[in-house]
């Protein structure tokens, strides 16, 4: 720290300031009450799935290979956004904007088939206000998909942000959790794909 | 950038603007006070309505309307507000921190709770109040009831994600920002309580968030969860509340027992007997508080086995709780008891929550519930627990902290006028409630008839809660009375915890020096083993400061502009709603892209200020 | 709170040690190895699915299974829970998680419709 301009690179950035390691925390514990969120509406759902009432039901509607894209786009979003880490740690700053950028990509082309998945279901007759079952699957997989939305946004904001600033002890932390959020987009994803689609088509 | 300077501001900027947990913590409370005032008044209203048999002083709409104000002012805007007002003042005294974690985000939980509250209290001007009752039960609150039910589910949505935030800065403050040597197992009673409260926010708010959202989705945008003609079930909702609400009556029990474990260890002139078992007891209590909840269910059909599960569980919650009270009382035995109006509240407190236990306890029995569901007994049992346990040690904390906090002691004889006066009127009111319970007078309902065994009760019912509502009066006179009683020792109670050590009134940086912890009971410790005075973990230095900022203000006004876009969006008011949630994105926007770095004091005006 | 004389907005060069390169390479492995396991689950969940020689007896808890691996995974190697330093992390997470199950099973089972 002998010039005020030049700092070296710590293993970890993100936790490097007593703000990054409250940031870190913080966001864990924010995570923790995600789960619970979560929770309340993928009950929510279980307890209605079977209320179609003269509404289309989950099997007439739901197509696997679709979900399956689906899927797999996310879980790769997820892997971008780890090689983005790694190129932080390893002070590659150009690589950490070029993987964050990839990883936006891919959210979005993700919440475009989203958006493309309920535009069909509406037109074979699934409205928000059709069953009990439309509006407990809307409102779970919309919720999803409105954090999709968030972190895509979050996401651009930084890269746009702190496109010159190169890697700062104020931006590694903000990098990192919006990474974390990422990664938690996706493990809900898995219990959405596994529970909702895949257990609506299977029984 | 740094500049060494904090700007000079006015008065009411500087409070819009505050990052200060101390000034936080006092508009936590002055808004809390006031929230007090109005639900106690709203339920003078209601007493006065059942003195007697078929009055009809109000009609019975209104009367719906203020029962169920009553109960959710009372819970979110009064008793969360003043524990959290406590909370933000002496947490990160007790721990020996200069700040909290996240200074921002604990200014903009403060707003967004009072732009909350306020929306809440706006119903009664635009269509009448809420009338569901505090838990709002679906079918009555979705297909019965006019706009207050908007305004209930869009404030209690903003203010609930006030107090979530608030949850989170609590816990990373006390797991992040200890002193050296302060380790877990020697954080002072009401900073663990604190800490088991915050992960019951954390993990309770979001089903009340959930349950606000699907109830909100179905009466704004014709969503079905539960209209049972489309598919939907009115069980969900309960389930959803509950998760919610049954922590939640810990989240308020637990703060007012960590108060009570520092005020009698203080004035017993002892330390808390069994420390690490009232630490295991609080955090069993916080884990039992969760697996709990469908005892509020017992009458929904679950089922017997269902029924009987949640009934051992709620059983069991007396064991720790008992673990509490008999280390209490172990405190106080053999101690030199001094009889302050701090320490009258926390000796109040230990027959009274024990009665609203024990009826816990027979409210548990899932075969006898079906016996007192939904009458007065219910009310006496939950105002036992709510006024003998948190009211109780709300007042307790205030006496005890009060010097810390505005730098002048409350007089003692009002103190303990008020005191006394509060714990009869108290007893008066609600101890008769049990036998109207037991007779089978309904909770919740406008009027009764005469010459059926009520009448008399309920005058002495009504009688006490008028002595309650001139208690009050009396406590606020004391405010003002006392003011000029100025404390200039910051030690005034010869205190045992950290939030004794600093000079009165309190530094904008609590400590000039961070201090360092050597025991459970640091000041004390200090003044009988070690040289009457902390030792420093740290050499002088400049001080760094967050700046303030007016950001908070405008993201929760923007969320509360945005409500009347959602309740009135059938009138075409949708466009609002609009601009309220760019506002509030905006700022979150600008927040985002602004770094700000704060600023430093330096270390000349820390010595000035520091003796 | 920076420390007095860090600044949080200089941009931080240099090169990482040793040390840490060779913790990145390997790190680098073993996301790449867990990405492909968890392609692996998702395929097998979605193949048990869209069979028809799999009866949905087994089908359903057998995919529920691979969902709670697959989010375990993601927890422990993409989100870095088991490094040092996460005890608190881990806790609330479970606490979480522990919360979260009988909050689903409740809103799916306890609904009066079906007596327990």
């Amino acid at each position: 720290m002998a010039d005020q301009h030049v700092q070296t690179l710590p293993p970890s950035p993100e936790k490097a300031t007593l703000e990054g390691k409250n940031k870190y925390l913080g966001f864990w514990l924010f995570l923790g009450g995600e789960t619970v969120l979560f929770a309340s509406l993928f009950g929510t759902y279980l307890g209605l799935r079977g209320s179609t009432v003269d509404g289309p039901g989950p099997s007439e509607l739901f197509h696997l290979p679709l979900v399956f894209i689906m899927t797999m786009i996310l879980l790769t979003s997820s892997l971008t956004s780890v090689f983005a880490i790694i190129s932080m740690k390893k002070g590659n700053y150009k690589g950490l904007l070029a993987w964050m950028t990839a990883t936006v990509l891919l959210g979005a082309t993700f919440l475009g088939l989203e958006i493309y998945e309920f535009v069909e279901y509406v037109e074979h007759g699934l409205g928000f206000t059709t069953s009990a079952f439309g509006s407990s699957f809307y409102t779970l997989v919309g919720t999803h998909g409105a954090h999709v939305a968030f972190g895509i946004a979050w996401i651009t904001t930084l890269i746009i942000r702190y496109r010159k600033s190169g890697l700062t002890l104020t931006n590694a932390p903000k990098f990192y959790v919006a990474v974390l959020y990422w990664h938690f987009i996706d493990v809900v994803w898995v219990f959405i794909f596994s529970v909702v689609y895949l257990m609506g088509i299977g029984g | 950038m740094s500049n060494t300077n904090a700007q000079t501001k006015s008065v009411v900027w500087d409070w819009l603007t505050t990052v200060d947990h101390k000034k936080i913590g006092i508009m936590y409370l002055v808004a809390g006070a006031f929230f007090f005032a109005l639900g106690g008044f709203e339920a003078i209203l209601m007493r006065i309505q059942l003195m007697f048999p078929e009055a009809t002083f109000l009609p019975a709409q209104t009367f719906n309307e203020l029962l169920t104000m009553h109960g959710t002012t009372m819970i979110f805007l009064a008793a969360m507000p003043i524990l959290f007002g406590l909370m933000n003042y002496i947490v990160p005294l007790q721990i020996g921190a200069r700040d909290v974690a996240f200074p921002f985000l604990n200014s903009l939980g403060f707003w967004l709770f009072l732009f909350g509250g306020i929306l809440l209290n706006l119903s009664w001007f635009f269509g009448g109040a809420p009338d569901a009752g505090w838990t709002a039960y679906v079918p009555l609150s979705s297909e019965y009831s006019g706009t207050g039910i908007d305004y209930y589910v869009l404030g209690l949505q903003i203010s609930g994600a006030g107090t979530l935030i608030g949850g989170i800065n609590f816990l990373v403050t006390i797991i992040n920002m200890r002193a050296p040597g302060m380790s877990m197992m020697r954080m002072p009673l009401f900073t663990w309580s604190t800490f088991v409260a915050s992960t019951l926010i954390l993990f309770a708010f979001p089903a009340l968030t959930i349950g606000l959202l699907l109830l909100m989705l179905e009466r704004i945008f014709g969503a079905t969860y539960f209209a049972v003609a489309s598919g939907g079930n009115v069980v969900i909702w309960q389930h959803l509340f509950w998760i919610f609400g049954h922590p939640e009556v810990y989240i308020l029990i637990l703060p007012a027992f960590g108060i009570f474990s520092e005020i009698i260890a203080t004035f017993s002139k002892k330390r808390l007997f069994g420390y690490s078992a009232m630490v295991f007891a609080t955090l069993l209590i916080g884990f039992l508080g969760f697996m709990v909840w469908a005892h509020h269910m017992f009458t929904v059909g679950m089922g017997p086995i269902a029924n009987s599960i949640f009934a051992v569980a709620t059983m069991a919650i007396a064991v720790p709780t008992g673990i509490k009270i008999f280390n209490w009382l172990f405190t106080m035995w053999g101690g030199r008891i001094q009889f302050t109006t701090a320490n009258l509240f926390a000796l109040g407190f230990i027959p009274s929550f024990v009665m609203g236990g024990v009826t816990g306890i027979m409210l548990a029995t899932s075969a006898a519930n079906y016996q007192f569901h939904d009458t007065y007994f219910v009310v006496a049992h939950f105002h036992y627990v709510i006024i003998g346990g948190v009211v109780l040690g709300i007042f307790g904390g205030a006496f005890y902290w009060w010097p810390r906090m505005f730098g002048y002691r409350l007089n003692e004889t009002l103190g303990k006028i008020f005191f006394w006066m509060f714990l009869f009127g108290f007893h008066l009111t609600f101890f008769v409630q049990h036998f109207l319970g037991l007779m089978g007078m309904p909770r919740r309902v406008a009027s009764y008839l005469p010459g059926q065994g009520l009448d008399e009760m309920n005058l002495i019912s009504t009688i006490g809660a008028f002595l309650m509502g001139v208690a009050f009066i009396i406590f606020v006179v004391n405010i003002f009375v006392s003011m000029k009683n100025k404390e200039t020792s910051g030690d005034p109670w010869d205190g045992r915890t950290l939030e004794w050590t600093i000079p009165s009134p309190t530094p904008e940086y609590n400590f000039a020096q961070t201090p360092l912890v050597r025991d459970v009971d640091a000041l004390w410790y200090e003044k009988y083993e070690g040289e009457g005075s902390m030792k420093a973990a740290e050499p002088l230095g400049d001080i760094h400061m967050p700046n303030g900022s007016i950001l908070p203000v405008i993201i929760s006004l923007g969320l509360f502009i945005a409500s009347f876009g959602f309740i009135y969006h059938d009138d075409g008011w949708t466009w609002v709603a609009i601009v309220g949630l760019v506002i509030t994105f905006g700022s979150m926007f600008v927040r985002s892209i602004k770094e700000d770095h704060g600023y430093h004091i330096p270390v000349d005006e820390i010595k000035k200020g520091g003796k | 709170m920076a420390q007095h004389g860090m600044d949080p907005t200089a941009p931080l060069t240099g090169e990482p040690t040793k040390k840490t390169r060779r913790k990145l390479a390997k790190e680098m492995r073993t996301q790449l190895i867990g990405f492909g396991f968890m392609i692996f689950l998702t395929t097998m969940a979605f193949i048990s699915i869209a069979s028809d020689e799999i009866p949905s007896g087994f089908a359903i808890p057998f995919i529920l299974l691979l969902a709670c691996i697959q989010v375990v995974l993601q927890l422990y190697i993409f989100m870095h829970l088991n490094e040092r330093g996460n005890g608190w992390q881990n806790i609330m997470i479970w606490t979480a998680v522990l919360i979260a199950i009988p909050t689903v099973a409740s809103l799916m089972l306890l609904l009066g419709i079906v007596k327990y």
